[in-house]
């Protein structure tokens, strides 16, 4: 029987990664929110690696918090271990990752949302959701309860259509043997929205007590770790390692031994799994030759013996897991504590959403997180925060909040799901992001801070915080550009002379002499040129100054980017009445519907005629209109 | 109702850069229009353009002025005596500031004049560009906009039908082998950066090769289009006369007045393709060269097909008389053979006392045609004949030639720019961080992609999970 429960501005449905950050967003925007989640005990549940970060990632993480979200700050409270990766490689592709404890997470999490104003928790699977003529109405649970309300966020993960495969046992079923949600797709489907299917997996967990170590290298934390949130303060707490094996010649004939049980083989699995992680099964085969795979042995959490084991992700029987951990070094005498497994589950095309990632065909519906097709803890938050504000935004009656490639690795997630075909589970790289130099996780507080204010999800102390920054990195840049020395400066001669630096000829600024590579802002500290300031300080300033040259060339770039971006296309436009342009163009149009020329020119098929022909179609309609109604 | 959100950003400002192309292609007259449309181009036809009279300020001009000048090449030395017109916004074709470049001389120097424009910053218009320019700054009507559609598809399409025309053949494989090595260089640094865990730190020496290996490919390619054996198909030129009346000699001059002379083409056979000069910019094929050298005489072959053939199929033949013979019997029967539109009469041996050719005759007997007086022994009325054979060639190929031109210096601007990135990549291997390095390999790679189109940033995605093992 189904009864009338209630009435809320915006519903959230699931509480991992994404649901945790749209709910969060949507209730301190002022509306009345619900979170409605299939196990209260499993909030922002991990159920694959116990890190987060990296290349990419990282900034979207600092961009998340930038914006105030969530993941920042919990994961500064719950990480066991801080790195920064890529130093060499330069600034803007230098990423932190932590591992978690998972179930600090989790708890912190809990916590969070408990705390929060506006927003209620509800244990409950939501099975349907009703629409009338304005779309989106309510929600339905399996328990009959009806919520009414003005807009809905999905964020249910890998819980469609549920199936976890091990070898030949396959059942349905959630992530960690949650059970799955079997009615939601086929209510999403009824909308009108057009579903497929990926797959994904995860390797086995190990005990600790049972690990020889003095096989395995080990991998330490850093020594001064940073923080992923612009809010913490530098952590003072002990650091747990991971440690680095790989598998064996035997453990490859192990697999191959068995690969005609090997449902990546025999056809058992038909969803499609991400390229960038491929089940150990599928390395063995497409890498033949390597005589070994390396695997990080990294631990679950502070308080448990249990520990993952990054890169054997596998689907294969439970026997041949067990066989192909004793295989490896520092393993052999190993005590399983979970089986790996597959999973596959239904996703939704995500070329059917607008950049606010409400869907195109049922007003007030959104959708983040893995059910668009990516996969990610960090895409997951991310595009959760941006639903998240959206859905509130849409039942205040205010325009939609979006971020452009070229201020964001979060608009580039976006906009690459809703522009471009997807092939399998979505990942970011930055790689993706064109213009990777100005995209820095350094810099994510500079980029978007003014706009999570704007949108009201910056707190006071957040403001002050970063306008306090902000003045001292201007302060610092301006006495560096002012600051000059001569050649006959003996202190600036000596240094330059101890650092094998090349004698300085004319008056030059301190700006100036820093893009050196061999000088680093800390000398003008010690050579009593400048006041100490903080780290973040001193490193911010000295990327400025030291790639100013690429800086400002792609900030150039973005310029012309920016101006076909900002030129919009009508929602209402009939691509079947621009006359001239080609019919695969007219096609591809017409499914994925541009909001500007910008994002048209992105989509496949779309010729630059195209875009000229459409340039001129919508110049011909502003003439119409100007002619119809006057200036 | 038409949403219109945006009316205050108007269209006009989403293009502010300069952009050139040629507008006329040299007809007979051998007069052809440059034209370059943007905010900054009388600044920058002031940089490359020197006005007969000093005191001449062309950026001062008023709108519709013409002033005489030359056009000047990086070293201050004239390309091309030329006819220049300012018109200033918003009262020219597209609404911008425009410089009209009327040149004379013949393709070379047009594509020079191009190319002045280029290095002065405007960029080659795309197909079709100045008429949207015009249309969208409303220099056109309303009841314009389909025809202006129309002109814009017609104009891509061809371009981009001349645009893989050119890139066939050799060509095409130097340009997969560049693709190829760039792709897989900024796999190497790709990879390294976003799985740092999996791929490590990449091998610089490696990386090294394949960049050096790209640079190779993008030269050989360049040099291809350089020696205009590629990039445009050029002409087809017989030589045919009686016996004795200087066919090998006037063979001889053109190769000898060439010196880009090709003579080994890889993958072909040297008697096969013939040689291959450049009259005037043009690359010309001289056909059946074996035949003229060893001075098989063509008359004697005339009936015989192979000759014949060789004949129908050049675009230009260039038939020669001998001025101290006067007009024989069997100068009628090859004139006779020959189709008339192709020909070009060359009357040699003018230096001779003795002519037994008189100008009436000549007019009597070939009275159309184009008849050139000289002498290859001389080395005269050789200028005339070399005009004459760029004439004829322009007609042939039409309003095509415009855009032909067009497509090859949009090639060659984007083959360019992708050797200096590359040749910046080796530079600065390992002396600056991986990323800044990544940011000349892809721009390298973009640059690459303009040449047909192509977006590489999922092939180097799918190179990278090819060939490193990547994942948890
Ligand atoms: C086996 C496995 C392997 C993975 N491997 C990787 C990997 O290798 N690399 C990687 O980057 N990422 C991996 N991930 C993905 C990563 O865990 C997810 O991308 C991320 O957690 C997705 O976050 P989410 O918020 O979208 O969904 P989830 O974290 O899955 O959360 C979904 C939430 O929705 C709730 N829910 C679902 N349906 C309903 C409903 N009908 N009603 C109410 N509540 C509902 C669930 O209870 C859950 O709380 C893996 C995930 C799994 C399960
Ligand atoms: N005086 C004079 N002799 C020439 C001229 N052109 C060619 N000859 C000579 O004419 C002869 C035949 O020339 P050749 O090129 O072998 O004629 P072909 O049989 O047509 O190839 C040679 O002795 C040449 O030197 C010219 O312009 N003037």
């Amino acid at each position: 029987m189904i009864y009338e429960a209630g009435k809320y501005d915006v519903i959230v449905i699931g509480a991992g990664h994404a649901g945790c950050e749209a709910a969060l967003a949507a209730a301190r925007m002022g509306v009345q929110t619900l979170l409605i989640t299939l196990n209260i005990d499993t909030i922002a549940l991990m159920p694959c690696n116990p890190s987060i970060g990296g290349p990419a990632k990282a900034q979207l993480v600092r961009e998340i918090d930038a914006l105030g979200g969530e993941m920042g700050i919990m994961i500064d409270k719950a990480n066991i271990q801080i790195r920064m990766i890529n130093t060499a490689k330069g600034p803007a592709v230098q990423a932190l990752r932590a591992q978690i404890d998972k179930k600090e997470y989790q708890k912190e999490m809990t916590k969070t949302l408990l705390d929060q104003e506006n927003l209620d928790l509800l244990m409950g699977e939501a099975v349907a959701v009703e629409t009338d003529d304005r779309g989106v109405s309510a929600i339905i649970t399996r328990t009959g309860a009806r919520f009414e309300c003005g807009a809905v966020v999905i964020t249910s993960g890998t819980y469609l259509q549920g199936r976890i495969i091990i070898g030949d046992v396959v059942y349905d079923g959630g992530p960690g043997n949650q059970y799955p949600a079997t009615e939601l797709s086929q209510s999403l489907k009824k909308l009108g929205l057009s579903m497929g299917r990926f797959k994904t997996g995860t390797p086995p967990r190990i005990d600790r007590k049972s690990v020889d170590f003095s096989k395995m290298i080990e991998q330490p934390g850093d020594e001064e770790p940073y923080c992923f949130s612009f809010m913490s303060d530098p952590p003072d707490r002990e650091q747990l390692s991971c440690w680095l094996t790989h598998s064996t010649t035997e453990t490859h004939a192990i697999v191959r031994a068995n690969l005609d049980r090997a449902p990546m083989f025999t056809g058992v699995i038909q969803g499609k799994g991400p390229r960038y992680c491929p089940s150990f099964e599928d390395k063995v085969v497409h890498f033949a030759n390597r005589d070994a795979h390396q695997l990080f042995i990294e631990p679950e959490g502070r308080d448990t013996d249990e520990m993952y084991i990054q890169g054997l992700n596998t689907s294969l029987p439970e026997d041949v897991q067990v066989q192909v951990l004793y295989s490896i070094p520092g393993l052999e005498n190993v005590k399983m504590i979970r089986t790996g497994y597959a999973i596959e589950y239904d996703y939704v095309v995500p070329s059917q959403l607008k950049p606010s990632l409400e869907c195109m065909k049922v007003e007030g519906l959104f959708t983040a997180g893995q059910i668009n097709g990516t996969s990610g803890y960090e895409e997951a938050a991310a595009q959760g925060l941006i639903a998240g504000i959206n859905a509130a935004l849409k039942v205040k009656g205010q325009p939609p909040f979006t971020l452009l490639r070229s201020e964001s690795y979060i608009g580039v997630l976006i906009d690459d799901l809703i522009t471009k075909e997807l092939h399998e589970p979505y990942r970011l790289l930055t790689s993706r992001a064109e213009y990777r130099l100005l995209l820095r996780q350094d810099n994510a507080d500079l980029r978007l801070t003014e706009k999570g204010r704007e949108i009201g999800l910056v707190s006071d102390e957040r403001w002050n915080r970063f306008l306090a920054k902000k003045s001292k990195i201007e302060a610092l840049r301006n006495t560096l550009q002012q600051l000059t020395v001569t050649p006959a400066d003996d202190t600036i001669s000596k240094f330059l002379r101890a650092r094998k630096s090349a004698p300085i000829r004319d008056r030059i600024s301190l700006w100036e002499l820093l893009r050196r590579p061999e000088v680093k802002i800390e000398n003008f500290v010690e050579l009593d040129y400048i006041d100490q300031y903080e780290k973040e300080i001193l490193d911010q300033v000295e990327i400025q100054a030291k790639y100013e040259g690429y800086i400002n060339k792609q900030r150039e770039q973005v310029q012309r980017f920016e101006k076909l971006e900002n030129k919009p296309i009508p929602e209402d436009i009939n691509y079947q009445d621009v006359y001239g342009l080609s019919s695969e163009a007219k096609q591809n149009l017409q499914e994925i519907r541009p909001v500007s020329i910008g994002q048209a020119s992105r989509i496949g098929g779309v010729s630059p005629a195209d875009i000229s022909v459409l340039l001129i179609y919508l110049e011909k309609k502003r003439r119409n209109y100007e002619h119809e109604y006057g200036n | 109702m038409y949403r219109l959100r945006a009316k205050e950003r108007v269209v006009k400002a989403m293009y502010r850069d300069d952009i050139v192309a040629l507008s006329t292609p040299p007809g007979e007259s051998g007069v052809g229009i440059v034209r370059m449309s943007g905010p900054d181009v009388i600044q920058k036809a002031a940089q490359i353009f020197q006005p007969y009279n000093p005191e001449t300020d062309i950026t001062k001009k008023a709108g519709y002025t013409l002033t005489l000048g030359w056009i000047l090449d990086a070293h201050g030395e004239a390309v091309d005596e030329v006819l220049l017109t300012v018109m200033r916004a918003p009262r020219s074709y597209t609404g911008e500031d425009v410089v009209e470049i009327n040149c004379h001389g013949g393709l070379l120097p047009i594509e020079r004049c191009l190319q002045r424009c280029m290095d002065a910053g405007a960029r080659i218009a795309e197909p079709g560009e100045f008429t949207r320019r015009a249309f969208l700054n409303g220099r056109l009507s309303l009841d314009q906009a389909e025809a202006v559609i129309d002109i814009i598809r017609a104009r891509s399409d061809r371009g981009l039908k001349l645009a893989m025309q050119q890139l066939q053949g050799k060509l095409s494989e130097y340009l997969e082998k560049l693709e190829e090595r760039l792709i897989y260089a900024n796999a190497l640094v790709e990879a390294s950066i976003d799985f740092p865990d999996e791929v490590g730190d990449p091998d610089y020496e490696e990386l090294r090769q394949v960049l050096q290996e790209s640079q190779e490919s993008v030269e050989r390619f360049l040099a291809a289009g350089e020696r205009g054996e590629l990039y445009r198909q050029g002409i087809k030129l017989a030589i045919c006369g009686k016996p004795n009346v200087g066919k090998s000699s006037l063979l001889n001059l053109l190769i000898g007045k060439d010196k880009a002379i090709v003579t080994d083409i890889p993958g072909t056979t040297r008697d096969v393709i013939d040689e291959i000069i450049t009259i005037r910019g043009i690359p010309v094929q001289i056909m059946d060269t074996a035949g003229i050298r060893e001075t098989e005489d063509l008359v004697e072959k005339i009936g015989v097909r192979r000759s014949r053939e060789t004949i129908e199929q050049a675009d230009v033949v260039i038939f020669l008389l001998d001025v101290s013979t006067g007009i024989t019997e069997e100068d009628r029967e090859i004139y006779a053979s020959i189709d008339q539109e192709r020909l070009i009469v060359l009357v040699n041996k003018e230096d001779l006392e003795d002519k037994e050719i008189s100008a009436q005759e000549l007019e009597e007997n070939f009275g159309l045609l184009r008849v050139i007086r000289g002498s290859v022994k001389e080395e005269t009325g050789l200028d005339e004949l070399e005009q004459c054979i760029e004439a004829m060639v322009l007609e042939k190929s039409g309003s095509d030639e415009g855009m032909e031109i067009m497509t090859t210096l949009r090639q060659k601007e984007a083959l360019l720019r992708s050797r200096d990135f590359i040749v910046s990549a080796l530079q600065s291997l390992e002396q600056v961080p991986l990323e800044c390095l990544s940011v000349d390999i892809h721009g390298a790679v973009e640059a690459l992609g303009e040449i047909t189109g192509k977006s590489f940033h999922e092939e180097v995605l799918d190179r990278i999970f090819q060939e490193f093992c990547i994942g948890k």
